[in-house]
């Protein structure tokens, strides 16, 4: 059980090294923050003296080592905007984003497991082909369009909803059905396809053999089985909790960490993109640490291989 | 057979999906405490029979003809009646026991869910009738077993554990499909031999369906050989396997290797069953028997007695009567074994 784990959290350290160093490099190759947040006008000692300050002249390496080290220490950087520390800049819109992103995970399970078990129960029906041809339509349309579609129905044809800004509980209602939908589009199709998968499964007929109602038999022998990996499609949902809501932000003007971490890319505020960055990585990582404990936990042949030291 | 009121009858029982017929009109009795042999090769309609039987086919299957239980027709059976016959009157038990049983539940609940269905029993009760039944099929260990998984059992100990909760139930009979086909040879014999020896103890009837000639003579009084989709002959196992009627079963038979005696080449059956989508016209055997003639493309045989407690779907069943008739002349036997 321990090695199972400890291999498991050293995979997960080196996914965020990765992301981390992947994104420190691109940022500093890709433009100069120097240029953009003090302009192509700015004097060059102007520039040089910013540049010094922020430790932008000193070879990659050495601002990489710098970085590192002091993430260590818990520091992660100021913005160079405004000289905050820039955990505080995103610590204050991780609420604003978890009011959107939150609800929208209850919705995407409320809907989608429903549909999809629905769905797989009535196989080749009328029943399923529209849940599933509602599905494919909820996943292939892209969330902007389908945001602004949102608008254009409820907020300017029939004026029932506000169509951007953070007031009230109501302006999050198209933000929420936005991301809800392509979610719960998904996990339909998973559940519904976990479902098939078990309901020809052997143990199935030696259910009703042995003189179980089907109805038991899809709730004690079959949804337990179709659980395992419904599990990982939520996990991954559950990990995008903190960026998940870029798109959706940015439509309906919604002050959460998305629009921050569009705004400080375009701005080139090292830090926060990169405080950003290491906080998605560090939620999907613990998310699919939490999916792998939860497997452990579904499955007992998976919990005898982690407790024989397997895999 | 036909005594007076089987356990159960089969009369008729065809199963056809999406329009193609996998099984014409089988009949069959079984009586109480009877075992019944039921070979063929794969696709012969072995397990279909039965699955169609207990309602265990899926939903597009069409099921017609009747399955009598002590009279009780359980083709037009509710679900909810058929769910209290099954695992309660009529269990049934399946070839790869690993797959077969929830991966995800312990043993003692799965085998408690039949305790709890067909005899009411709970609480502690359930864990105690559980222990009882692993303790008879041979599992060792029986209380601390009941709280390990599938995987944690090797395949013949799967199937022993599928065999108490088929007893978990006190059924008037066992469908065993295939119970040691997935099983090594050794286990093989160690599983017959259990339901041989729960059957006689519990007195329920048992229908044991194999490819595996050997597995049914050893276990059953009758057999029942079928092919695509009909059974061709059916009788005592003694004298259908010392006397095979049907040219199919002979050949099944000389495809066995003899025990003792001579060495001999083995002779195997040449073609292959026909697809049910496109069935050869008359006897479906016909296109792989030796003995066919024009006779053979004409009508399909039906099944007819041609001895005292035996039956055969062949026209050289009139040939046979005929020969028997004369053996039995000549060997001084009673009139019990010459055709009616």
């Amino acid at each position: 059980m321990l090695r199972f784990f400890s291999l498991r959290v050293f995979r997960a350290l080196l996914t965020v090294t990765l992301v981390v160093t992947f994104a420190f490099v691109v940022l500093r190759m890709s433009a100069d923050p120097a240029l953009i947040i003090l302009g192509p006008e700015a004097p060059p000692e102007v520039i040089a003296a910013f540049r010094k300050s922020w430790g932008l002249d000193e070879p990659i390496w050495v601002q990489y080592v710098d970085y590192v080290a002091a993430i260590f220490r818990g520091e992660l950087g100021r913005s160079m905007r405004d000289g905050r520390p820039a955990i505080e800049l995103v610590a204050e819109r991780i609420p604003a984003t978890l009011a959107l992103t939150l609800p929208a995970l209850a919705l995407k399970i409320a809907i989608g497991i429903p549909a999809g078990i629905w769905a797989s129960l009535h196989r080749g029906t009328f029943v399923d082909r529209t849940v599933m041809a509602a599905a494919v339509a909820g996943f292939t349309v892209p969330s902007f369009v389908l945001g602004l579609v949102l608008v254009l129905i409820f907020s300017v044809q029939l004026g029932w909803l506000p169509s951007g800004g953070q007031d009230t509980w109501i302006h999050a209602i198209l933000p929420i059905v936005t991301m809800g939908v392509g979610g719960a589009a998904v996990l339909a199709r998973f559940t519904r396809s976990a479902m098939l998968e078990v309901l020809g499964q052997p143990y199935m007929r030696t259910a009703s053999a042995k003189g179980l109602p089907w109805a038991r038999a899809i709730r004690d022998h079959a949804l337990p089985n179709a659980a395992i990996p419904t599990v990982t499609i939520v996990g991954f949902m559950v990990g995008t909790l903190i960026a998940g809501a870029v798109v959706v932000e940015s439509v309906f003007s919604w002050p959460g960490v998305g629009r921050l971490l569009v705004v400080a890319v375009s701005n080139r505020d090292l830090a926060v993109v990169q405080c950003i960055l290491l906080l998605v990585a560090a939620t999907m990582v613990l998310s699919n640490l939490m999916v792998d404990f939860l497997y452990g936990f579904l499955d007992p042949r998976l919990a005898a291989g982690a407790r024989a030291g397997g895999h | 057979m036909a005594s007076a009121s089987p356990l159960i009858r089969l009369e008729g029982l065809s199963v056809s999906f999406d329009g193609v017929r996998v099984l014409h009109g089988v009949d069959l009795d079984i009586g109480r405490g009877g075992t019944l042999g039921l070979v063929g090769e794969s696709g012969s309609g072995k397990s279909v029979t039965w699955l169609a039987a207990l309602g265990l086919l899926p939903g597009k299957a069409r099921i017609e003809g009747r399955a009598l239980l002590d009279g009780e027709d359980l083709i037009a059976a509710s679900d909810r009646r058929l769910d209290a016959v099954r695992g309660g009157r009529i269990a049934m038990i399946f070839q790869d026991p690993a797959s077969a049983l929830n991966p995800v539940l312990t043993i003692r609940r799965q085998i408690g869910e039949a305790l709890a269905l067909h005899r009411g029993l709970s609480g502690r009760a359930v864990g105690a009738e559980a222990k009882r039944l692993l303790d008879l099929v041979g599992i060792p260990d029986a209380e601390r077993r009941l709280s390990a998984y599938p995987h944690e059992f090797s395949g013949g100990q799967n199937q022993r554990v599928m065999i108490a909760m088929a007893l978990a139930g006190q059924p008037d009979l066992l469908v065993a499909d295939e119970p040691t086909t997935a099983l090594d040879v050794t286990i093989q014999a160690q599983i017959l031999d259990l339901l041989d020896s729960v059957r006689r103890e519990t007195g329920m009837a048992l229908v044991l369906i194999s490819h595996d000639l050997g597995v049914v003579s050893q276990t059953c009084d009758r057999v029942a050989v079928m092919y695509a989709g009909r059974i061709v002959e059916e009788g005592p196992s003694s004298r259908l396997f010392a006397d095979p009627a049907h040219p199919y079963t002979r050949g099944l038979i000389g495809a066995l290797p003899p025990l003792d005696g001579s060495r001999r080449r083995l002779v195997s059956i040449a073609g292959t069953v026909p697809d049910p989508r496109d069935p050869p016209p008359g006897c479906a055997f016909a296109p792989r028997c030796l003995h066919s003639d024009r006779r053979c493309t004409g009508d399909v045989p039906q099944i007819e007695p041609i001895e005292a407690d035996r039956r055969m779907a062949c026209v050289l069943a009139v040939h046979r009567r005929s020969e028997i008739a004369a053996r039995a002349g000549r060997e001084h036997t009673t009139a019990e074994t010459v055709a009616p």
